[in-house]
Formats: structure tokens, sequence, C-alpha cells
């Protein structure tokens, strides 16, 4: 990536003002994945300093600031209370503490990654986006707007429901992307599956759920139709890091086995 | 062994402390301030003529001092190898050609005042090149219609089955006794295909050099280098500069593993100094270290092994497929140590066969790296010595047991295989096979695991492989060092022998401190600069420690008794009288000098001298270090996945000069050996890009894949060595593929001959087993 | 356009360029401590701290840094050298070239965590790839280093 102008925002509407100005200006989120952008960019905007990188719990919403690093979400309790904490538990397996301490949420879900090892999590716990002009829209919805958006993303909010979380990244090393992601909840008796780095990017299994969702109990034969549900209708792809087979198998497995976790209530 | 007492004891490292404190120590580091920045244009084409070359545009921007391109040079064929003249590799390279082999081989070269200006002078040339379909399937590369290498002014150094029109850099046969008539004869023979893949080096540091002309009009070279006196020759010969009129220094280098025995930046820095007379720097992206280096030679090898039915083994048959890529760097050398370093290991066979074919193909080209084609050769040998206990019915570990080699034993390989040449022949003086193999067994609590224990939906299993290395290369490699000794009594030592990282300056300094009796802070070592270090073939082929550590050892005791005869001047006595323990000179009758005092006078009040030892030494065999490798790991049968639970090493490598560090290399080629063993892989684009250059996509363990290592070593003395060393720097990688493989196999009955061992692969085999039950 | 930050205890005022990141304009002014090794956030070679916490300076704009302290190993020397000695004793020092890196590291951990078990130093070094030692060497002196502080 190329950047021409460097711009601190001194204020949300500032850096909206100066977003709007230019088609190549941009937000810098963490700067994670610069590197590897060809982009050029006529300015790029920074958003430290405006209080973006908090945690707050207020009113049965966890709010996580645009501008917080994920290791400021491995490390937080107040996440690592909901749903037995599965997205710091997702934060701690990305790359290392380095990269962590630089790399934000907003980055994560704006830059809509494939690899990415938050989009599962995040949708699984039902997470809405605070934008500052269009107001609060949810994850699934922006994930499948196409192309970059002209909003500035504030904040990621959860809702503090109780509940239970199962993750699972399968990956080659410890620095590697995932060769597939898999996380699971259950909250007032509705269970979320979602799928990622597929190697496109984190879908709920709508087909699972519902199977799940749609019967009394989640017996060992639901949860086995679940698990071949989605496997089936969840769309995988093959790059160097698997095959379709492998990844629509994994997806077998884990769904199955988390499945089966949350129902014993271990995690 | 005699008691020891600076050898085979703990030392720490003599330079980690400013290493770790960030101090001015590696190549870039010294780069002058005002260096012009080079970049490289490479190709995107895995082959290609180019046509047409216009570099007007990029000359006239502001700060763009020089554009070559193929037409600034003379055509000289040479090889990059890096070793020693002449060189067992074809002479197949130009500095810059018209021809492009590979994506990511060099196009033309720029040289700017800074890099965004290097890049922009880049971007302003205009390139039309003549696409040609690339041979990338180097099992179809041996008479494909397209040759890698159509140009007729190349060659070899001497015969090494070059033969371009058939896309063969190099070719090899050997047999022992009657190949086909003994497997007829055995009660059992088994016969598998392996194959390997390529693996990058992946050493932190990216090559780096820099140069500029000195005050004498001689160009000084920085390089991040494993063979300094090589880079020298090698510049000299190709771009037609005498000798004598260059200086390469190596200074601290992070790490090469082969991948720095051969010139990669050199080249074109030297010719961008000598020709503006300014300073010129090049540094390589991780980019370009991955895509336009070497890495190691993708091989297949089709193994057959016979044997009677009481589990002797009666003839080993290989036939060999090499992949160089596009150059043939290695091709031959690291082909022969795939049987040379291996198949000793079963000495007692009646007849073996050796052969095969390093091909050319439009690839990155394949090198040196640590192993040298023994890794290759060990995955194979070793994978199908637990196939052939299996169809014996017997136990694998009691089948090698039987069969392999033992002190005092010998194999006719040593005698008919060299590297590139004939061999020399050598008796195991010191092999504790036997030992390391008994002592894993025990730390392992083998029996109990062997061949696995299930878990619910995981299998516990064990897998293990033997292997043996060489140490230096017999009559080629030589190495040489001077020791000074100074007032005050401490001493100079200066080496040509090439620090990398593996601790070379430590373990050179404890043997020459052991040899003068000194404390090693008063042996302030050197290491390497042409112009003031003597000779050394440089850091690789396992050498440093015995053929270096012989010569420092015959310099220091030549030294010794230097300063004894001047001492028993001193002391006017005769020098058979004097006693010397490394401080004080004491003849018979009592009297003493010390050290400080005798190299004070010497220096200073009488007879004044300067008391300098050199001696060199060429190795006349090549002793083998041997060890026993078990890995224990844990399988989900349901997925493939595993984790490796435990490595245990026991390694014999002669005496452990430095006992730690021993151990760091040992371990270090564990761990390079698992990675290779299970995710490193270079993945490649259709049209011959790779798709895997760099470390976000191409893996190397990281701290969590290594759970538990554990490394002995075993009770051993190599005579000829220096205090009965032998060498340590490669046996640790061999034995990993293999006892992976074996393990897995003992997990899930799922054999897999192609690296890397995925847990993917190991899946489909699974389900594959489970189809052909049904 | 320039950068005012604290750099080694020392308030520095740097002129650098919008896209310019902390490993160029570091080494450019004699920081050699930090080294290159990806460019790419991947390998932890050119880790540096920033307002004490560990980050890649390959990744890291410098105009970012405005008003802020970095630490290089240039600033933590005695922590540095007596790091080296355990990883000396353990035999974990092989090519260095990623050691001081890991050395900012392990002084970040050592205040945010001196009590760190063998798992969490493995945790937080994960992001520092070594070629060299097999990592447990590494591990070892880290953990003993850790001891050696209480």
């Amino acid at each position: 990536m190329k950047i021409q102008n460097f711009h601190k925002a001194s204020s949300l509407a500032d850096a909206y003002e100066r977003l709007e100005r230019s088609s190549d200006a941009a937000i810098i989120g963490g700067g994670a994945w610069m590197k590897f952008s060809s982009r050029t960019l006529e300015e790029a905007i920074d958003l430290s300093g405006l209080g973006l990188d908090a945690i707050d719990e207020r009113d049965g919403v966890v709010a996580i600031g645009s501008m917080t690093p994920l290791r400021d979400i491995e490390t937080s309790d107040v996440l690592k209370r909901i749903f037995n904490g599965i997205l710091p538990h997702a934060a701690a397996q990305i790359v290392g503490v380095g990269l962590r301490n630089i790399a934000t949420i907003g980055g994560s879900v704006v830059g809509k990654y494939g690899f990415s090892d938050l989009l599962g999590p995040l949708l699984c716990m039902d997470a809405r986006l605070e934008f500052f002009k269009e107001g609060e829209v949810s994850l699934a919805e922006f994930l499948e707007r196409k192309g970059r958006t002209d909003d500035i993303l504030v904040s990621v909010n959860i809702p503090s429901k109780a509940g239970c979380g199962y993750f699972k990244k399968v990956r080659k090393t410890a620095l590697d992307f995932a060769v597939l992601n898999i996380t699971i909840t259950k909250t007032d008796g509705q269970t979320r599956i979602a799928l990622g780095s597929r190697p496109a990017r984190a879908v709920l299994a709508m087909d699972a759920m519902a199977v799940l969702n749609g019967s009394v109990d989640n017996d060992e034969t639901t949860i086995e139709k679940a698990a071949e549900k989605a496997a089936e209708a969840v769309r995988f792809g093959d790059n160097h890091r698997a095959s379709e087979a492998y990844r629509k198998h994994l997806a077998y497995v884990y769904v199955r086995r988390g499945l089966f976790m949350l129902e014993e209530g271990r995690t | 062994m005699k008691k020891t007492n600076v050898v085979n004891t703990f030392n720490p490292s003599i330079d980690g402390k400013g290493i770790m404190m960030g101090r001015k120590a590696f190549t870039e580091d010294f780069a002058p301030k005002d260096a012009l920045i080079i970049k490289v244009m490479r190709s995107p084409h895995a082959f290609a003529k180019i046509t047409h070359i216009d570099v007007s545009e990029a000359k006239k921007l502001p700060g763009v001092e020089i554009v070559l391109t193929h037409k600034d040079f003379k055509r000289n064929a040479y090889t990059r190898a890096g070793q020693g003249y002449p060189e067992p590799s074809p002479h197949d390279k130009f500095v810059l050609d018209e021809y492009v082999r590979h994506v990511g081989d060099e196009v033309c070269a720029v040289a700017a005042v800074d890099e965004a200006t290097a890049l922009k002078a880049l971007d302003a040339i205009k390139v039309d090149f003549e696409v040609y379909d690339p041979v990338l399937d180097f099992e179809g590369a041996k008479d494909h219609k397209v040759r890698v290498h159509p140009e007729d002014d190349i060659h070899e150094m001497f015969p090494i089955g070059f033969d371009p029109k058939r896309n063969l850099a190099a070719a090899y046969h050997m047999e022992i006794g009657d190949v086909g008539k003994t497997l007829d004869d055995s009660d059992v023979v088994v016969e598998e295909s392996f194959h390997t893949t390529p693996q990058a080096h992946a050493m932190m540091e990216p090559h780096a050099v820099h140069a500029e002309i000195d005050y004498n009009d001689r160009l000084l070279m920085f390089s991040s280098t494993q063979t300094p006196f090589h880079v020298r020759r090698i510049l000299s010969q190709t771009l037609e500069v005498p000798i004598h009129k260059i200086r390469v220094i190596k200074p601290r280098v992070g790490g090469g593993f082969g991948g720095k025995q051969a010139l990669h930046g050199e080249m074109l820095c030297a010719a961008v100094t000598l020709r503006t007379g300014k300073a010129s720097k090049m540094v390589y992206t991780r980019k370009e270290v991955f895509e336009s280096t070497y890495s190691r030679h993708r091989m297949r090898l089709d193994f057959k092994i016979g044997a009677t039915k009481d589990g002797k083994i009666t003839a080993l048959d290989v036939y060999g497929l090499s992949d160089t890529g596009a150059y043939g760097e290695h091709a031959l050398t690291v082909y022969m140590v795939t049987g040379s370093k291996v198949l000793p290991l079963y000495n007692k066979v009646d007849a073996v066969r050796f052969h095969g074919d390093i091909v050319y193909t439009n690839r990155m080209p394949a090198g040196a790296f640590r192993g040298y084609g023994a890794v290759q050769g060990n995955f194979a040998l070793e994978s199908i010595i637990d196939m052939l206990a299996e169809k014996l019915g017997m136990d694998p570990v009691e089948l090698r047991e039987k069969n392999m080699i033992k002190e005092g034993e010998t194999s006719k390989i040593f005698e008919v295989m060299g590297e590139g040449t004939e061999g020399t022949a050598m008796d195991m003086e010191s092999c504790k096979l036997e030992y390391c193999l008994k002592r894993g067994l025990e730390l392992t609590d083998w029996r109990g695991k062997h061949p696995k224990k299930v878990e619910d939906s995981k299998v516990r299993s064990v897998g293990m492989a033997i292997a043996m290395q060489g140490s230096g290369i017999p009559f080629i490699d030589m190495g040489a060092a001077t020791i000074k000794l100074n007032d005050d009594g401490f001493y100079n030592l200066t080496i040509g022998a090439t620090e990398i990282g593996q601790g070379s300056d430590t373990v050179l300094a404890q043997i020459a401190a052991e040899a003068l009796g000194c404390e090693l802070k008063h042996v302030v070592v050197y290491s390497s600069d042409t112009d003031l270090t003597p000779f050394d073939t440089g850091a690789y082929a396992s050498s440093t420690t015995y053929v270096s550590g012989n010569a420092v050892y015959k310099a220091a005791s030549k030294l010794r008794d230097m300063m004894i005869r001047e001492a028993a001047r001193m002391l006017k006595c005769d020098v058979e009288s004097i006693d010397f323990d490394g401080r004080t000179f004491t003849d018979s009758s009592g009297s003493s000098v010390t050290l400080s005092k005798l190299s004070n006078t010497l220096t200073y009040n009488d007879e004044q001298q300067q008391l300098t030892a050199t001696h060199s030494y060429v190795g006349h065999k090549s002793p083998p270090p041997f060890m026993a490798g078990f890995v224990e790991v844990m399988v989900d049968r349901e997925t493939g996945e595993f984790d490796i639970l435990d490595y245990t090493s026991v390694v014999d490598v002669g005496t452990t000069i430095n006992p730690k560090l021993a151990q760091g290399q040992i371990e270090g080629g564990i761990v390079q050996g698992i990675g290779m063993a299970t995710y490193e892989e270079y993945h490649m684009s259709k049209k011959g890009k790779n798709i895997t250059g760099d470390f976000l996509n191409y893996k190397i363990p990281s701290q969590k894949e290594i759970n538990r290592l554990r490394t002995e070593f075993a009770d051993s003395y190599e005579d000829s060595g220096p205090y009965g060393a032998k060498s340590a720097g490669e046996i640790g990688i061999d034995t990993p593929p293999a006892a992976l493989a074996n393990a897995i196999y003992n997990a899930t009955g799922v054999r897999i001959t192609t690296l890397p061992i995925t847990p993917e692969k190991i899946l489909m085999g699974i389900k594959q087993k489970e189809k052909d039950r049904q | 356009m320039k950068l005012h930050a604290t750099i080694n205890g020392r308030k520095r005022v740097l002129e650098i360029q919008p896209g310019d990141v902390l490993l160029d304009t570091l080494r450019d002014h004699d920081f050699i401590s930090v080294r290159r090794g990806c460019d790419s956030t991947s390998c932890g070679v050119c880790t540096i701290l920033v307002e004490g916490k560990p980050v890649p300076s390959c990744t890291y704009l410098s105009a970012r840094a405005e008003g802020k302290t970095i630490t290089t190993v240039e600033g933590v020397q005695d922590h540095a050298a007596r790091l080296a000695g355990f990883f000396g004793g353990e035999g974990a020092d092989q090519c260095g070239f990623c050691n001081p890196g890991i050395a900012l590291s392990v002084y970040a951990l050592s205040n945010e965590a001196p009590d760190a078990d063998e798992d969490t130093i493995r945790h937080y070094l994960t992001g520092h790839l070594c070629r060299c030692t097999g990592y447990h060497s590494q591990v070892q002196a880290v953990k003993k280093y850790l001891e050696g502080l209480k």
C-alpha cells in the first residue's frame, strides 16, 4: 500500500468529511494487512485517539470500539464471560501478540476477510455494527453487501445474553490462517453455527441451524443430521491449505463435536 | 578420553550477548549510508526469451545510476553453487541472460540513490518477452520437447552426466554386486516410490550484500555468505576481475542452512559497484528469498529392498529422479548424498544399485540445504524398512538391529561414492548406533508404547528412524587456522571457517583454548575475511568442527611448541624439560617463566618476534555421526490431525566440543525436519508461480508446534577428530520425515509416501481403507 | 512530515514520509537492532515496543507513533544483556537475528505476566519465528530468566 498523506482525525465527523472528499481516502484500521495491498491511498485517515478502543458493557450490550486491538479482546474479562469466551478464544489464536497489538476488530470486520477467525463468533453472537452515518446494522446484513463501505465503523455490539459457545480453528501451525473455523452458540434454546475460512468468508449454516432449532430435543440423531447438513449445504472451496472435500469433512466432524460438547455442557 | 578443561564442558556462546543487545553485527548493519540501492526485475514467466528491452526511460530518471541488462555482460557461464574448484555443478548460468527460466529469475537490475527511485525505474523499463511453454512437471522433464537450456555456451567442468539436450543437469549410476539376481533370489521384496517436496531454508536474515571500492581501488564486499572464499573466486572468474582486487568480508550471518552457500546478490552488487565506482547494497525481500534463491531438491525415489525370510537384508535398489529447477546448482552431489550417506546404514547387503537423473525444469532452482539429499533418502529408506519389517512379521527395531552398520565395520559404498567423484574407503572407528537405538527405546518407553494405544477418537503412537551423515568431504574440504600470540599472553584465532549462527566461532575457540591450556576468553576469534583470515572452503557439508577444528587443533599445538621453544631459550634449558600448564613454563629444575612475561619479553624486550602458527587440514575420511530419532504422536482418527507430543534423539557426534551448542544443532535440525515432514510445501500456480512465497503461506514450525524435545549424546570418541569430535550440523534433520511417517502408519495403517504428511492425506488414507474394507 | 516521539527515553523529532513504517524510520536513524526479517507482519524479527507493547515495526506506520514512546533493544541494554546470559545458559542463542525482537517481547512479558508459566511464555512468543533453535531451549531460557527476576 502506498500512502500519500496521513491524517489523524480530530473527530468522527472530521474523519467522515475527509473520507467523503476522495474515493482514494481510507480509514486505516490496525494496518495489519497493509503490506498485502497494492492500493495507493491519497489519504490515510487514522482514528486512534478518538477513544474507540474501549470494551464497555451497558444495557445488555457489550460494545467493542472499532479500534480495539485484538490483544485487548483476547484479554477482556467482559468478553471472556459471554458465550464461554469464544471471541477472546478465537482472537488468541490469530498470529502472535505483536500483530494482535496492532490489528483491530474494526479492521477485521470492515475488511470482510475470508480468513477472519472473528466473523464466525461475531455472527453466532448476533453482533450488530454501529456506523457513524448509517447507525446500527446487523453484521450478517453488512457481510452480504458488496464492495467497500463509505461509512465509519464505530463499534461492534454484542448482546450479552446468557448462552454458551464453542469455537474451533483447524490450522496447520499456530501462525497460519485457518483451514476452517467452526463456531457454535446456543442461547434461548436457539443454536447458531458459523463456518469460516472455507476459504471464503464466514457464513451461518442456516440449514443445519434449522434442523436444530426446529426440533424439540437436540438428541444424537438431530445433532448427526445437523452436522451432515452443515457439511452439505454450506459451500467450501479449494486452496493450498486444503481441498473442498477435506473442509466439508472437517465441518461435519467439528459441528458434530461442538454440538455434543454444548449439549453436555462441556466447552 | 583424557580429561578436558574447555572442550566438552559448558560454555555459553562467545558472541550471544552482543547479538541479543542488538549491536552492529549483520551485513546490512555495515552498509555505507550512501550505498546505491539495487533492485532487480524478476521474471513473471516460467520460461521466456527477452526479445526487446528498453531502459531509456529508466535511465533518464533522476537518481538512477545504472541499469544492467543481459546486453551489459559478456557471456561467461558460471555456477552460483559456491563449491570448490572445479565445481561438480554445471556452468549453466549467466549474470544476466536473454532467457528467463523460472518465475523470479532475473530480467535486469537497477541501482539508484534510494529504493523508491529504483522501484520507479524498474516500472519504467519496457520488456517484450517471447513466452514459451514451461517444463513444470519434473517427472516428464527428461527428453521433453522443450529444452530448458537451449543455449550452447554452457558446460560441465568434468563428466557429471550433463546433457542439456535431454534436460539433464547430471546423471549417476553405480552398482555393487548383482542387484537383479540378488532381488530375484530374495525371499521377500518390497517396492515403493517416495516423493519429497522442495523446502525453503527460511533463515531469518534475508540474503544481504553490499560493496564499495576501497581507497586502494579494490572491491570490498560484505556478504551474508557461508562461503566467502568461493564468493571471491567466482566473482573474479565470472566478472573477470583479478582475484587480488577483491576482498570479501563475512560479518555475522543470520542463519544459512545451505541457502547461503551459493552466490545470490553478490554478482549484481559487485557489477554495480565496479561500474559506477559507488557503494551499492542489495537486501533480498522475503519474496525474493522464497522465489529467487533456491530450495531443497524435489525427488522421487523408487526403492526396492530384498531380504531373506529371517530378516537379513540382501539388496537395495534405488532409482531416483531429482528436480534441480532452472539451474543445476548441487545437482549431482545432492543426489549422490541421497545414496552415499543413507544406504551404508544397512551395510550387510549382497548388492546395491543407486542410479538416477537430475533434471532441469522451469521452476526455482534447487541447491544445498542441510541434510543435502540424505534427508530425502532417509525418508524413503527408513519408511521401507518399516514396510519390510511388517511383511516379514518382524519387529522394525529388531530388523534394524540385525542389519545396521556397527562399530568397526565398513560399507563398500564409502569407497565407490564420493561427492561428484569416487569415494574414500573407511571403517567406522566410532559408531554408537547400537547404543543410540537402545537408549532411545528406554527413554521413550518404546516397548510400552509401540505401536499404538487407542484413546477414544484419538490414537497415540510411536515411530522411529535411524540416520547417518558425514563430516566434511574427504580430500576436498580444507580448513585453515592461524593463531597469534599477543603481549600479555592472549591469542588471536583467525579462521576462514564461517560462523553462520551454528556456533562455530565458539567451538573453534574452545578447541584452541583446550590445546593452549588457556581460558576461553583469552582466545579472540575472527571469521571470516578473505584478506585477513586463512582459507576455508566454508560452512557446509558438516565440515567445520571436524575439518576446521582439526586445523585449529594443529595450529594451536604448533604455536604451543613454538612458545615452549622460546621459553626453553629464556630459561636456558632443553625444550623437552619444559612443562607448560597454559600459564607458566617450568623446567625440571623448577625455574619458571609465565606466559605473560614470555609474551611481553618477546614483544618488547629481547629477541623480539611475533609468534604465529598456521595449520591447515584436509580430511582423509568423513566419519559419520549417527542417530536414532523417536517420535510420539497423537492422531485424531476422525480428522487426520495430529500433535507431535515428543521427539527424542540419541546422537553419536563423537565428543561434543560444546554440548549445549551441539544440542542446539540437533534440535534445530529436528524441528526443521518436522517442518519438512508436516507442512512445509511450495505451491505453484498452473503457470509456475510460487503462491506460497511468504511466511503467511509457507509455514515453518512455530513455538506451539513443538511440545517436547529430548536430546542425549552417546559417549563416543572419533580418533581422527579434534578431541574426538565428529559433525553435528546436519544429522538432526534426517530422521523426522520417516519417523513421523512410521508413527502415522502405526496409528492409522495409512502409509504416507509423499511428503508433507498432512492431516488431509492421512484422513483420505483412512477413508480409502474403510472403503477397501467394505 | 515530522514525527515527535520518545525513543528509548529521549524526545526525538524525525523527518518521515506519510507511508513510512517504523522499521525503516528507526533503521535509518541508526537503531540497527531493529532487524528486517519478512516485511510482511509474519516473522516477529522486527518487533519493537510502542507504549510498552510489542508490535511488528514493519507494519506500524511511523506517523501513527506521534506522541508515543518507542523502545528498541538499544533502550533496554541491561535487560538484554541479562537475558543473553540465560539464552547462553540454555544454548538458545544461535544466529541471534531474531533475538533483539524476542528480548523486547520478553521485556513486555516480564511486566505483563511476571509469573508466566511455560505455556504462557510459548503463547506470548508465538509470533517470533526462529529457524535455528527449535524453540525448546528459548522457552527454558525465558522461564529461568523470569524466575530470576523474582
